[in-house]
C-alpha cells in the first residue's frame, strides 16, 4: 500500500498556515445536513466532538463509561506543556518542537511536531476561557513547573489533577453542545465495528452495553478518540476498561496500525504488591522536580534493607547512589521517561533494588523539605529557626505542590512518604504507536480518523511528560476541525446515509456471531485468566527490554493463548443485557491479536530507539543505539485476514529543519 | 501460597494473614426486578487487596462456579474517574474519608468481618443492575448550565490577560475537584444533589471567566436539579462527610446566594 502523508510542501513554519488557507470549506447550511461519529470523550474526543457541533456538523458521540467525564484522560496528574514562555527562559515554538522530536528518538513527523508546538498556545487560552482552574501565583498569573527531557519550564498544572481539571473543560464544552442538541450523547455504549461502503467509512457498529442491544449508526465520517492500548499489559496505569477495540476493529477493515511496539513505560509508578493487583498507579513525573531517585550504592545494604533490617533513612548519604544525577548531569532527576525506567530496571536486575520483590528504587524528598523549609525561613525572616522547623516547613510547601499525590501513595502503600522514601518501579504508562494517520489525521480508510492517543503520529518512540494532554486537546479543538472539512467537503450532495445498507448488515451480522461464538464454547475459565496471562508475556518480553528469542518466543506463547482463550473461556450472564464478562472478552480477543502485531514489530526493528529497547543493540554504556539508516521510517502493519501474517508498509521519515544525532541527556 | 513470576522475580502471596469475610451483596437483576441481599463467603483475603479486587475475587469464584458475577461501575481504579460507587457498610465508599472504594483497602478491615454491599439509593440513581446506578441526571444538569459559553476557536485572550486572584483560584480548584461520583446524594437523607452542583456553580461563581452567565447559570441547573427528582438540603452535612474529595458544604451556601442574588435581580 501507498502511504501517502499529504504533508503540505513549504517551510515548517508555514505548512499549517498554508493548510488552512487552502483547505476546501464546507458552508453553514450544508454542515447542518452532515452527520460525524466520534467515538471516545477523553480530551481528543469531547474536544472534537464539541468543536464540530459547534462549527454545526450533527455530532454523535459514545463512551463506554457512563459519562463521558470519566474517560481516562481524566487520570493524568502532572500537566500540559505549551510553548507560552511566561517563565522567560527562553523557550518557544521551535524549542517545544526540538524537545519533543528529540525526546521521541527521531522517530516522528516534523510537519505533525511542529504544527503540534505551534497550536499549543491557544491550548491553554482556550481553556483558560472556559474556566480550567490552573495552578496561578500571588500575582494571579498562571504558574509553570519543569518536565523531564526539557530545560525550560513550559508545564502548566493543576495541582496534581490536571487531566481531570482540563477534561471537565472539555466535557463542560461538550455538555454544552449536548444541551444545545448538537450532539447526540450515547453513553454506555461501544464501538465493535466500522461499516466501509465504496472504501468510505460510513457508520460504526456498537453495542448498548445496558440492554445489549446490537445497534448500527450511519455518518459521514467517523473519529476515533479511543485512546491507546497499554492494558494489553493487564497491568498498566491505564483504566480497566481502556481498550484497543475501536482502534483494532478500524484496522481490521483497512486501517493500518503503526508502530506498535512503541509503548512507554513511565518510570514513576507504585511497585507491584502481589497477584491480586488489578492495575498500577502512577506518580505524576512532576514529582521527579523536587524528589531524588536512588537505591543503596552497596548491596549489602540493598539486602538489609530488602530483609527490613534497615531503613532508608537510617543509610549515610556516601552509600547512597543518585544514579540518574551520576549517569546524567545535565538532566538529572529529569532525563526522558523511557531513560529513567531503563536506568531503574538496570540497577534493580544488578540487585539493589529496595522493596520485598527487589523491584523498586526511592523517590526521595528530604532534600527538597530543607530547601524548602530555609526558603521560607528566609521568607518569614526566621533566622533562629530550629532544624525540624525548616523540615516542617519544607513539607508544608511540598504538600501544597503534591498533596493529593503523597495522600494516594499513603493510602496505596499505608506508608507516609513524609516520613519515609516513597518506593516506586517503572509501569505501562502510554502507547506512542497508534493508527495510522496522515497530516490531516486521517487513516488508512477515508472520512475514518484518529485523534489523540489513538493515533501515532506525534510522539516518535517516546512521549515527554505533559505531552499527551498537549496532543489530545491540538487535535480535538484545533487540528481537526479544519481537516475534517477538506474531506467532507466532497460529501455536501451525500445526504442521509441509509443503515439498511448490505455492509451494515454485514458487519451487525459479523458482531452478532462474534457474541455467539463467545457464548457457545462450553468453556470453564474466567476472561481475566488469559488477560494477565497475556499481559504477563508481554511484559515479560516486549517491555522494557525486548530480545530476538524472547519475542520468537512470545509470538509462539501468544498464538497458544489464543487458542486457548477461544476454546476455554466462559461468559456467564445474557446476550441481552448488561454483561461486563463479554465487554472484556471481545476487548481480550482484540488484545490478543494486537499483543502479538506488538512483538512482530519490535521484532522486525532491529534497533533501539526511545521505549523500544532491543538489549542486541546498546552502546557500551547501556544506552540506546539506533540504526538511522535502515529503520528511520514508521513501521504500518496492514491486516490480512490472519493476524499472524500482517503485511510491512514503510513510511520514510524525512528531518529538513532538524540534524538528527544520537540523543544524549549527559 | 500462589506464586506469580513477575520479571524475572517471584512474588509470594503469604495468605496466612488472609481474611475470611461474608459478603452480604445487593442482587438485582435489572431496573424492574425485585432485589435483594444474597451472602458469600470470601476466604483468603489479602489485607493490601482494594476493595474493588476483592470484588474481581469474588466474581472470579462466581463465575467458575458458573454462577452470574456481581455487576459494579469502576474504571480507573485510582480514585479520579467517580465511576466505583458502593454503599459499604453504609457508608458511601466505605469506613475511610477522603477516598473512593477503589482506593480503600482490604487492611480497613478484620478477619472476620460481615460487609455490607449496597448500591447508592436515590430516586435520582435508579438501579441498573445489581450495585450499578444510573447517573445520567448529573450529565443533564450539567448540560443545563455547567459550562462558560465560549466557542472553541482558540481565539480567546491570552491566557494570562486574565488574571485572578490565588485565593479565589484555589477557592475554584477546590470546588472543580468534584469527580461526579455522587456520593454527596447517596448520603443525603433527602436524596440532595446540592453538594455536586453547588460545586460547580461556585467553580465558575468564583472565576471571570463565569461572571457573565452566572445568574443564568445557577437558575437553570437548580431547575434541571430538581426535575430530575433530588431533594432539598436540610444543613445535614453528611454530603461533606461522604465525599471521596472532601468537598465543602461552603459551596451549598454559595450556590444559596447565587440562586438568591439570580431570583432578587429577576
Amino acid at each position: 500500500m501507498e502511504l501517502i502523508n499529504k504533508i503540505p510542501d513549504g517551510p515548517l513554519d508555514q505548512k499549517w498556515t498554508k493548510y488552512k488557507n487552502t483547505a476546501r470549506l464546507v458552508n453553514p447550511a450544508n454542515k447542518r445536513n452532515i452527520d460525524v461519529i466520534v467515538v471516545g470523550t477523553g480530551l481528543a474526543g469531547a474536544s472534537a466532538a464539541a468543536s464540530l457541533a459547534e462549527m454545526g456538523y450533527k455530532v454523535k458521540a459514545l463512551c463506554f463509561q457512563d459519562s463521558p467525564r470519566r474517560a481516562h484522560s481524566i487520570a493524568a496528574q502532572g500537566g500540559i506543556n505549551a510553548a507560552k514562555n511566561y517563565m522567560n527562559d527562553g523557550d518557544s515554538t521551535y524549542r517545544l518542537f526540538y524537545d519533543t522530536i528529540k525526546g521521541g528518538d527521531y522517530r516522528a513527523r516534523e510537519a505533525n511536531v511542529y504544527r503540534l508546538a505551534e497550536v499549543s498556545a491557544n491550548i491553554i487560552d482556550q481553556c483558560v476561557a472556559q474556566g480550567v482552574p490552573f495552578a496561578r501565583d500571588y500575582g494571579g498569573l498562571l504558574d509553570n513547573r519543569s518536565f523531564g527531557g526539557t530545560q525550560v519550564s513550559r508545564t502548566f498544572y493543576a495541582k496534581g489533577q490536571t487531566g481531570q481539571q482540563l477534561l471537565l473543560g472539555a466535557y463542560s464544552a461538550l455538555s454544552r453542545q449536548v444541551g444545545k442538541g448538537n450532539v447526540t450523547m450515547l453513553n454506555r455504549h461501544e464501538m465493535l465495528d466500522v461499516v466501509v461502503i465504496d472504501g468510505k467509512a460510513r457508520g460504526i457498529i456498537a453495542r448498548n452495553l445496558v440492554t445489549g442491544a446490537i445497534e448500527r449508526h450511519s455518518a459521514h465520517a467517523v473519529v476515533l478518540c479511543t485512546g491507546g492500548y497499554g492494558n494489553v499489559f493487564f497491568l498498566s496505569t491505564n483504566a480497566m476498561g481502556s481498550n484497543v477495540t475501536a482502534a483494532w476493529r478500524a484496522h481490521k477493515r483497512g486501517a493500518l496500525m503503526a508502530n506498535p511496539c512503541f509503548t512507554q513505560i513511565h518510570p514513576t509508578c507504585i511497585p507491584v504488591s502481589g497477584d491480586h493487583q488489578s492495575k498500577l498507579t502512577l506518580m505524576s513525573e512532576s514529582l521527579r522536580n523536587d524528589g531524588r531517585i536512588w537505591v543503596p550504592k552497596f548491596k549489602e545494604d540493598a539486602e538489609a534493607i530488602r530483609a527490613k533490617k534497615l531503613k532508608p533513612t537510617d543509610l549515610a548519604e556516601d552509600r547512597r547512589d543518585y544514579y540518574l544525577e551520576r549517569r546524567y548531569p545535565a538532566f538529572g532527576n529529569l532525563v526522558p521517561r523511557d531513560v529513567a525506567s531503563r536506568a531503574a530496571k538496570e540497577r534493580c536486575d544488578a540487585g539493589f533494588g529496595v522493596n520485598a520483590t527487589g523491584e523498586a528504587v526511592y523517590l526521595d524528598f528530604a532534600s527538597s523539605f530543607e530547601r524548602y523549609g530555609k526558603q521560607q525561613a528566609t521568607v518569614k525572616g526566621l533566622h533562629n529557626a530550629t532544624h525540624d522547623e525548616i523540615i516542617a516547613m519544607g513539607k508544608k510547601v511540598v504538600e501544597q505542590k503534591y498533596g493529593n499525590l503523597f495522600q494516594m501513595y499513603e493510602q496505596i502503600v499505608a506508608e507516609n512518604p513524609y516520613e519515609t522514601p516513597m518506593m516506586i518501579y517503572p509501569a505501562v504508562h502510554y502507547t506512542m504507536g497508534g493508527l495510522w494517520v496522515d497530516y490531516e489525521l486521517m487513516t488508512t480508510i477515508k472520512g475514518c480518523y484518529a485523534c489523540g492517543e489513538a493515533n501515532f503520529s506525534d510522539h516518535g518512540a517516546n512521549r515527554l511528560g505533559a505531552s499527551a494532554l498537549m496532543q489530545g486537546l491540538a487535535d480535538g479543538y484545533f487540528v481537526l476541525p479544519y481537516t475534517i472539512g477538506n474531506y467532507l467537503a466532497d460529501e455536501i450532495s451525500t445526504g442521509k446515509i441509509s443503515t439498511d445498507a448490505p455492509e451494515f448488515v454485514a458487519a451487525e451480522d459479523n458482531v452478532r456471531k462474534q457474541i455467539e461464538s463467545l457464548f457457545n464454547n462450553n468453556g470453564t475459565v474466567p476472561v481475566d485468566h488469559f488477560h494477565r496471562k497475556l499481559g504477563k508475556i508481554i511484559w515479560d518480553y516486549c517491555g522494557m527490554a525486548r530480545s530476538e528469542e524472547g519475542l520468537k518466543f512470545a509470538i509462539s506463547e501468544i498464538q497458544k493463548i489464543r487458542e486457548d482463550f477461544f476454546k476455554n473461556v466462559r461468559i456467564p450472564g445474557v446476550q441481552n443485557g448488561m454483561n461486563p464478562e463479554l465487554e472484556k472478552a471481545m476487548r481480550v480477543a482484540d488484545f490478543i491479536d494486537l499483543g502479538e502485531l506488538m512483538c512482530k514489530d519490535a521484532l522486525e526493528r532491529n534497533e533501539s530507539c526511545g521505549g523500544h529497547f532491543r538489549e542486541e543493540y546498546q552502546t557500551e554504556e547501556g544506552e540506546a543505539l539506533r540504526v538511522d539508516d535502515v529503520y528511520n521510517y514508521v513501521a504500518a502493519w496492514e491486516f490480512t485476514g490472519n493476524p499472524s501474517a500482517p503485511i510491512l508498509n514503510k513510511e520514510p521519515l524525512v528531518y529538513d529543519n532538524i540534524k538528527v544525532q544520537s540523543r544524549s541527556y549527559k | 501460597m500462589t506464586t506469580l513470576k513477575y520479571n524475572h522475580v517471584v512474588i509470594n502471596n503469604n495468605m496466612e494473614n488472609g481474611m475470611n469475610l461474608t459478603l452480604k451483596v445487593w442482587r438485582q437483576a435489572n431496573a424492574e426486578a425485585q432485589g435483594q441481599m444474597t451472602e458469600y463467603k470470601l476466604g483468603n483475603v489479602s489485607p493490601d487487596m482494594s476493595f474493588l479486587e476483592m470484588m474481581d475475587v469474588l466474581n472470579d469464584e462466581l463465575i467458575r462456579k458458573g454462577e452470574d458475577p456481581v455487576t459494579f461501575d469502576h474504571d480507573c481504579r485510582e480514585g479520579i474517574c467517580g465511576m466505583c460507587s458502593m454503599f459499604i457498610n453504609g457508608e458511601a465508599h466505605g469506613p475511610n474519608r477522603g477516598v473512593t472504594t477503589c482506593q480503600l483497602h482490604m487492611r480497613s478491615f478484620k478477619d472476620g468481618d460481615t460487609i455490607y454491599i449496597e448500591p447508592w439509593r436515590s430516586a435520582g440513581f435508579p438501579v441498573v443492575k445489581d450495585l450499578m446506578v444510573d447517573r445520567s441526571a448529573f450529565d443533564r444538569i450539567q448540560q443545563a448550565g455547567g459550562f462558560v459559553s465560549v466557542n472553541t476557536s482558540g481565539r480567546t485572550l491570552d491566557a494570562n490577560a486574565i488574571p485572578v486572584p490565588k485565593a479565589d483560584a484555589d477557592k475554584a480548584f477546590d470546588a472543580a475537584t468534584c469527580i461526579g461520583c455522587g456520593a454527596c446524594v447517596a448520603s443525603c437523607p433527602n436524596g440532595s444533589a446540592m453538594l455536586f452542583v453547588g460545586a460547580k456553580v461556585s467553580q465558575f461563581a468564583l472565576l471571570p471567566q463565569g461572571h457573565p452567565e452566572r445568574f443564568d447559570r445557577v437558575e437553570n441547573m437548580v431547575k434541571q436539579m430538581d426535575e430530575e427528582g433530588f431533594g432539598n438540603c436540610s444543613n445535614i452535612g453528611a454530603c461533606e462527610v461522604q465525599c471521596p474529595k472532601s468537598i465543602s458544604i461552603e459551596n451549598i451556601a454559595r450556590m444559596n446566594r447565587e440562586y438568591m442574588a439570580a431570583n432578587l435581580k429577576g
